[in-house]
């Protein structure tokens, strides 16, 4: 299997705090990758490392075989990284169907291009219908309920063209039903061909999603593996289901 | 949408030729001496929404841009006898490098800490030429105006032609920043910039190209005023005051839109103009009162209230009724 993205030794630090120590994580092309761990484990400053949005101390990140390790964030939203976020960040002034335009024109399809202008919206309107959002096309995204908002970030992440799209928690506060619609969606996209890598803290999901699974704990890795195989460790017991 | 593309290029065209006109028809010269003035405010107002508004970074140096771009023309004028578009050409280039430069050094900040830093920036500046003789130092200087050209009678008559045509400059400038993908990408960094940086929005660049844009009008703003004047000192002319001014006059104009900054830079700099001449000290209180008010009743301006009425009165209230009604039944 081709490797996507593959991260060495990384570590990451905050003041005298080692959020992220040594980590080695490897995505093969076309995963889907659940990324557990309990809370302060490591998991959103791996992401954050991962998109650019901060920087890493030591080791390196590759994607598609070339080093991205310092490359600032947009520039690896260029090359096919990218992200939601755990507390959805709309473009609130904005509408639903512009807060997609910002990625369409920025990476897709250039930026003075005015001729294309119906081609973008064409396309944003054609992934709102995909993200089961079409009806609030023309909303203001600051008046979105919870599961619109984390539809508009995975639309708005989509736009973008990604071959991998990373989750931070994009079913957190949702209704069991409200999870299985994301969960249904995210599954469309890993089978148009994008890798996926789910943070998450509902295991059910995890378990329904993920073909592989690695557990964080105090920013080490303690378990890479088969979903069942990491659920059976003690150690990711001990630690993620303090059992 | 055509519609009003064509009523804007239109107001474009015709408030230069009406600023050409106008002066030499006879009108009394204190009106010019005031429009000027009111000009002047509408340029500042909205090059400071360029970063204030679109990007949502608060700048508080409005007064070094405006001072600079002053002493700029000064020391155009002064040292190589340059006629007045290429002071106000120069004063453009040295206000958009500030602006680089001040970028560079503060973009990083965010929130109160931005604005203390460009506060700092007038500090520094204003300190550089309170302590350059060449340009009068702290006691100033007398500016000795060339003759008048193109067949105005005086320089506040000409003056107030070349604020008009970078007024519709300024104008132009703004309106395409907000309707483009600069304009866009502002708004995306001001409402959540670590997800516009995810979603390809080079968020450093944009705020120093919107810091450089903003820098070079404000300067440009203050290119003719030694010679509107005809003395110029560094107190006032980099006075914490444009800066409050323009904030206000975005403020009470509403941030969203291109013709925000400018009605609200007409309503309070010509109330101001007004309350000026009853008394000096009356015009501050008038700007205080506005800025309370429009804070309580329309946070969003003028526009908000513009677009707030054209729901009430529109097409749109029909169908915003009809959906009630339905919801009712």
């Amino acid at each position: 299997m081709t490797t996507l993205l593959r991260v060495e030794t990384l570590t990451k630090r905050f003041g005298g705090f080692t959020a992220l120590s040594d980590v080695n994580l490897n995505v093969a092309k076309g995963e889907r990758l659940g990324l557990i761990g309990p809370n302060g484990s490591g998991k959103t400053t791996l992401i954050n490392c991962i998109s650019g949005v901060v920087q890493i101390d030591q080791g390196a990140i590759a994607f598609e075989n070339k080093d991205i390790s310092t490359l600032a964030a947009y520039k690896r939203a260029k090359k096919g990284i990218a992200r939601t976020f755990q507390i959805p960040r709309p473009f609130h002034s904005m509408s639903v169907i512009e807060n997609l335009m910002v990625p369409l024109e920025y990476i897709v399809h250039g930026l003075v291009d005015v001729s294309n202008r119906n081609a973008v919206h064409a396309e944003a309107s054609e992934l709102l219908h995909r993200m089961r959002l079409s009806d609030r096309t023309n909303a203001p995204a600051g008046q979105l309920s919870q599961v619109e908002l984390r539809k508009l970030e995975l639309a708005r992440a989509v736009a973008a063209r990604p071959r991998l799209l990373v989750c931070d928690e994009a079913m957190a506060g949702l209704a069991t039903k409200e999870v299985h619609e994301i969960l249904d969606i995210l599954m469309e996209l890993n089978a148009s061909g994008i890798t996926i890598i789910m943070v998450e803290h509902i295991l059910q999901a995890v378990m329904r999603f993920s073909q592989r699974i690695v557990c964080l704990t105090a920013g080490r890795i303690i378990s890479d593996g088969a979903p069942a195989d990491v659920m059976a460790n003690p150690e990711v017991r001990r630690a993620y289901l303090g059992s | 949408m055509r519609n009003n593309s064509t009523s804007f290029w239109a107001f474009a065209l015709a408030l230069p030729i009406l600023g050409f006109v106008l002066p030499k028809v006879g009108l009394n010269e204190y009106y010019f001496y005031v429009a000027y003035v009111v000009l002047q405010y509408v340029v500042l107002a909205t090059a400071w929404n360029i970063l204030g508004g679109y990007a949502g970074y608060v700048n508080f140096g409005t007064g070094a841009f405006f001072g600079l771009g002053a002493y700029t023309a000064l020391v155009a004028m002064k040292a190589f006898g340059a006629p007045l578009f290429v002071q106000i050409a120069a004063a453009a280039i040295v206000g958009a490098l500030l602006g680089i430069g001040a970028g560079l050094l503060t973009l990083r900040l965010k929130g109160i800490f931005f604005s203390i830093a460009t506060i700092a920036a007038a500090i520094v500046i204003e300190t550089f030429i309170l302590n350059w003789r060449f340009v009068g130092g702290a006691s100033g200087m007398q500016v000795i105006r060339p003759e008048v050209p193109l067949g105005f009678e005086t320089y506040t008559r000409l003056l107030f032609f070349v604020m008009t045509i970078l007024t519709v400059l300024a104008i132009i400038v703004a309106r395409y920043i907000e309707k483009s993908w600069v304009g866009r990408g502002l708004h995306a960094l001001r409402d959540a910039e670590s997800a516009a940086e995810c979603s390809g929005v080079p968020t450093l660049r944009l705020k120093l190209l919107a810091c450089a844009i903003s820098g070079a009008l404000m300067a440009a703003a203050g290119a003719p005023f030694p010679l509107y004047t005809s003395f110029i000192e560094p107190h006032s002319t980099f006075s914490l005051n444009y800066s409050v001014m323009a904030l206000s006059m975005a403020v009470v104009g509403g941030m969203s839109r291109w013709w925000g900054p400018v009605l609200g830079a007409i309503l309070i700099a010509s109330t101001q103009q007004l309350a000026a001449s009853a008394s000096p000290e009356l015009h501050l209180l008038v700007v205080g009162l506005l800025m309370v008010l429009f804070v309580i009743v329309a946070p969003d301006g003028l526009v908000g209230l513009v677009q707030w009425a054209r729901k009430m009165v529109g097409p749109g209230r029909k169908e915003v009724e009809l959906a009630r009604g339905s919801e009712r039944a």
